[in-house]
């Protein structure tokens, strides 16, 4: 199958980053587009939420939290083995928690090949951002409880801006419900895709500029940065397939399980733990993982999906 | 024209410290401040501003001596040790003393 043409925009940034092109985007643009991506999955979602949703998915929610918890755990113990406790602590938040645009790609990988998947899925995409961010808090503060200010923390991780923004347009949507976002649908259904395009080759130019500092960083952070995703795709592939999701849900939670954080995390884990070393993270988080999940990963959940739910 | 002596504080600094440092500024005494985006280079790398958390600040106040120490003070102890910071003093005239 021929790469989604927003993956190519991805590596039309990437290739003029390496080739020291001038080529930059202004950052008001990059923030103005990440809040329109926010707002828009968040309103697709609640829109769709309403015209389906079930009792069940407040179930389904808990269970999402208890995954992340889970696979926050689950990478501190991996990277325990090499970094020190506040180093291994701040990047299991990474990738414990969530990428909006890696989920984004995936939901347009489906959609290129029409297939639905259930909308809560948006939902869980917003819920397992949080536990990521406090498990790896405690991780590296255990033992040192004076130090942490449970309140700041607390601000963080419910009122930054991504979840401000995708619970937000989750609720709109969700009370406009399918004929009330009509008015609204030409900016944020139609345009979804041409936004993102833009987004990722902004995030090409990012990873560019990221590879540099990987080299410094080590092969076991490229490792990880590898293996970790495949490992815990399949975690999400095994749990979606438990819950009872259709295949198009289980890749969208494969691939959530998979993907890193390099905007949410990176900045939490600045303000709560800073003596984590923040260019160690982001190179695995967003050097190895974002790109591979977009360039391979997605592809290769979804033949484990296929293959799983033959 | 008299120009009454102040110090100009300038606190170069990572920018998700902008909050608390604003927070801190108020509470050691500053009646104002200025904050601007700014890039550069240094023992810490090159800071691009590309990415929200990852730019770079720039904090001016205008303030007594006594307050610019405190906030000195305060930098050395709580930011120092962790985050990229730098911080200079200087001597300036103002117009007005009563606004600092």
């Amino acid at each position: 199958m021929t790469l989604d043409p927003v993956v190519l925009f991805f590596l039309l940034g990437l290739f003029a980053a390496l080739a020291r092109s001038d080529l930059k985007l202004p950052p008001a643009l990059y923030e103005t587009l990440s809040v329109f991506l926010l707002l828009a999955i968040g309103l697709k979602g609640g829109v769709a939420l309403a015209k389906t949703g079930s009792p069940q998915v407040l179930l389904q929610v808990l269970l999402v939290i208890l995954l992340g918890t889970l696979l926050t755990l689950l990478a501190f113990a991996v990277l325990r083995w090499r970094l020190s406790r506040v180093d291994a602590a701040a990047t299991a938040a990474h990738y414990g928690s969530v990428s909006v645009v890696t989920f984004a790609v995936a939901a347009s990988f489906l959609a290129r090949q029409g297939i639905e998947a259930e909308p809560q899925l948006t939902l869980f995409l917003a819920v397992m951002e949080m536990p990521a961010l406090v498990v790896g808090v405690l991780l590296a503060r255990l033992g040192d409880r004076q130090q942490l200010r449970w309140g700041q923390l607390a601000h963080e991780v419910f009122l930054g801006k991504s979840m401000v923004l995708l619970l937000g347009g989750l609720v709109i949507g969700w009370l406009a419900g399918p004929k009330g976002i009509v008015s609204l649908s030409p900016l944020y259904i139609d345009l979804f895709k041409p936004v993102l395009s833009l987004f990722l080759l902004e995030m090409g130019l990012l990873t560019a500029a990221k590879l540099g500092s990987l080299r410094r960083q080590g092969s076991f952070v490229v490792l990880f940065g590898l293996l970790v995703p495949l490992g815990f795709a399949c975690i999400g592939l095994g749990s979606a397939y438990a819950m009872g999701l259709s295949a198009g849900g289980a890749l969208l939670l494969a691939t959530l399980c998979a993907s890193s954080s390099y905007i949410a995390a990176p900045a939490a884990m600045r303000i709560a733990v800073p003596e984590a070393n923040p260019a160690l993270s982001l190179a695995a988080s967003l050097g190895v993982t974002f790109p591979f999940n977009l360039l391979l990963g997605i592809p290769t959940y979804w033949m484990l999906t296929q293959w799983l739910y033959a | 024209m008299t120009f009454h002596a102040k110090k100009l504080l300038t606190i170069v600094t990572e920018a998700v410290l902008e909050a608390p440092l604003v927070k801190v500024l108020q509470q050691l005494g500053a009646h104002g401040y200025t904050v601007s985006d700014a890039r550069g280079g240094g023992s810490h790398g090159v800071q691009g501003g590309g990415w929200s958390f990852e730019g770079n600040i720039r904090v001016d106040v205008v303030c007594d001596a006594a307050v610019a120490e405190a906030i000195a003070a305060h930098c050395q102890q709580a930011y120092l040790p962790h985050y990229g910071l730098i911080l200079y003093v200087s001597d300036v005239g103002v117009l007005r003393a009563d606004k600092f």
